[in-house]
């Protein structure tokens, strides 16, 4: 049957969802009862103003009573045929279906929906296992454990005669096995959990160093006011486990000191306060350069900023050296960034500050302003190529009706942009993940 | 001179097991626990058999693989590849890289011995 023949179909459907009886839908469009009766019969046309009534009795639109479903939901049921493989499905009466069962439609598409984007979950943490080699060196580690232990508990299980030498060698090994196997599984829960925490410290040396930042809020007040030396900071940091760390640490926190004499807080406070979160401005204040503005800015307490910020921080070579993470902008934990972020361009232009708003795609879509310089390390040599880092700050935007807004991503394998120049590989996700 | 095997693995108590079923079974057995000099070590001893792990020091199973199928006296040769994972993608890469088969851990002694026997004798039966 054609959709628009089945409008009294959808009618009856519709009214029968609302709990209205015939007579009342009937007298609320005024026409009689028996009319509407043979309207939702389908046996009279039905168009222009009454229709246009009912739908907004129904509170549907008019086009869901003329035209049926929306187009979307019969290519998801016909869609969810195809990918059950049924062919006992009537795939060519999926209009019909989404017509006359509009609620039993939706069920079903948004099942068939579900059940791709679970596919997808699982592709991604299987992805994840794949190219996060802490979990899969600890996975290994685990299951190499386990299978050398099967191996020999079998040998002693199994083999009858066992000289006295090897049955002590592989009681030995056993028992070597059986506690490497326990501290493995231990810290492989342990890994798990705090990555469902956000709150992994295990891994690179920065990423133990942004652990250690963001437990501090990335405010050390102690260091501001020279009341804490750098190292006893250092040494009191759970978060940095290894020595690459806390090097690591240490220098960061050298950097924090130096930018705090250079603007301390208070005077700092008060300029904010005067002109906003202006980069250009704040460094013309205190005679700073921006990466020095930039930091300053992203280690205020809570209460000096009308926002949060975020900042990254990389080197020429493109990896990221820091990162203090902002809402609702994703920086990837593992790989390679966006190439389209300021970050990366101010890299083409040293000294050059850039500001760009951009939008990361993804379930949110916000935009966030850039503030973006590269500079060079060290002083200057007539021989010496210098060497640049780039640092770029990030603030969300309140109103985000700027006409130009660079669309970016978080890495290419999560961002879903199609037709993207940048795109290095091809991303493991679709639309609506 | 018996049937050898070289066992390319670096967990040390593993290759401590799988020697020790073997030299059972009656098989000479050698090991190496490295994968960066590994192709050298296959080409060395010419094994009729090699167990390879795929997560070595040095190289992957999978790199010491290819480069084994590069050789020509090699290109036959049965390898039976040991990995923590079983993944369809990492069983694709392997059989493209021409394993002989395929063995998730935790296996069972049987599982390797049956593994070894059949490989052993599919390549004499050619």
């Amino acid at each position: 049957m054609a959709r628009d023949t089945l409008t009294g179909s959808r009618i009856r459907e519709r009214r029968a969802i609302r709990g209205l009886r015939q007579a009342d839908l009937a007298r609320r469009v005024g026409i009689s009862a028996s009319y509407l009766n043979l309207i939702e019969h389908n046996r009279r046309r039905i168009g222009g103003k009454l229709l246009v009534d009912i739908a907004q009795v129904l509170g549907v639109e008019p086009s869901m009573l003329s035209e049926g479903a929306e187009a979307a939901l019969i290519a998801a049921l016909r869609e969810a045929a195809v990918d059950a493989g049924t062919p006992l499905a009537e795939t060519d009466r999926a209009d019909e279906f989404a017509g006359r069962f509009p609620g039993w439609a939706e069920v079903l598409a948004w099942s068939h929906r579900r059940i791709a984007s679970l596919e997808r979950t699982v592709e991604t943490l299987s992805d994840r296992l794949t190219h996060d080699p802490r979990l899969a060196a600890s996975l290994h580690e685990v299951l190499s454990t386990a299978a050398a232990i099967r191996s020999t508990a079998s040998i002693l299980a199994e083999t009858g005669e066992l000289e006295p030498e090897w049955r002590d060698r592989f009681h030995r090994n056993l028992n070597e096995d059986s506690a490497r196997l326990a501290d493995s599984s231990k810290a492989l829960v342990a890994y798990l959990d705090d990555s469902e925490a956000a709150q992994d410290t295990r891994g690179a040396p920065q990423e133990e160093v942004e652990a250690f930042m963001a437990a501090h809020g990335h405010f050390f007040p102690d260091l501001e006011e020279g009341r804490v030396a750098i190292g006893e900071l250092i040494e009191a940091a759970p978060e940095l486990t290894s020595r690459a760390a806390r090097t690591v640490g240490q220098a960061v926190l050298a950097q924090y000191r130096a930018d705090v004499a250079l603007m301390p807080l208070a005077p700092f406070r008060e300029a904010v306060a005067r002109h906003g979160i202006d980069p250009l401005a704040l460094a013309g204040v205190f005679a700073a350069d921006l990466p020095a503005v930039f930091r300053r800015l992203a280690a205020m307490p809570p209460g000096v900023l009308p926002e949060e910020v975020g900042l990254v921080v990389c080197d020429a070579s493109g990896s990221v050296l820091f990162r203090k993470a902002l809402t609702g902008f994703a920086l990837p934990r593992h790989g390679e960034s966006c190439p389209l972020w300021p970050l990366f361009t101010a890299l083409n232009r040293p000294l050059v500050p850039i500001r760009r708003r951009v939008s990361q795609l993804g379930r949110t879509a916000a935009q966030f302003d850039c503030f973006a310089v590269a500079w060079p390390l060290g002083r200057p040599g007539f021989d010496v190529d210098p060497v640049y880092h780039s640092i770029m700050l990030i603030l969300p935007v309140a109103d985000s009706a700027a006409p130009e807004v660079q669309p970016v991503g978080s890495s290419c394998r999560v961002c879903p942009r199609e037709g993207c120049e940048a795109r290095r590989e091809p991303s493991i996700l679709s639309d609506g993940f | 001179m018996g049937r050898q095997v070289l066992l390319i693995e670096d967990e040390a108590n593993i290759t401590e097991a799988i020697r020790f079923l073997l030299t059972r079974d009656g098989w000479q057995v050698d090991t190496h626990a490295d994968g960066s000099d590994a192709v050298e070590t296959v080409c060395r001893l010419s094994p009729d058999l090699v167990i390879l792990d795929v997560m070595l020091p040095g190289k992957s199973g999978m790199d010491i693989l290819r480069e084994l199928r590069e050789i020509d006296r090699l290109r036959d040769l049965p390898v039976l590849m040991l990995t923590a994972r079983g993944q369809s993608r990492d069983r694709d890469m392997a059989e493209r890289a021409g394993v002989s088969r395929f063995m998730t851990k935790p296996f069972s002694n049987t599982e390797v011995l049956d593994a070894v026997r059949d490989l052993y004798a599919q390549a004499n039966s050619r």
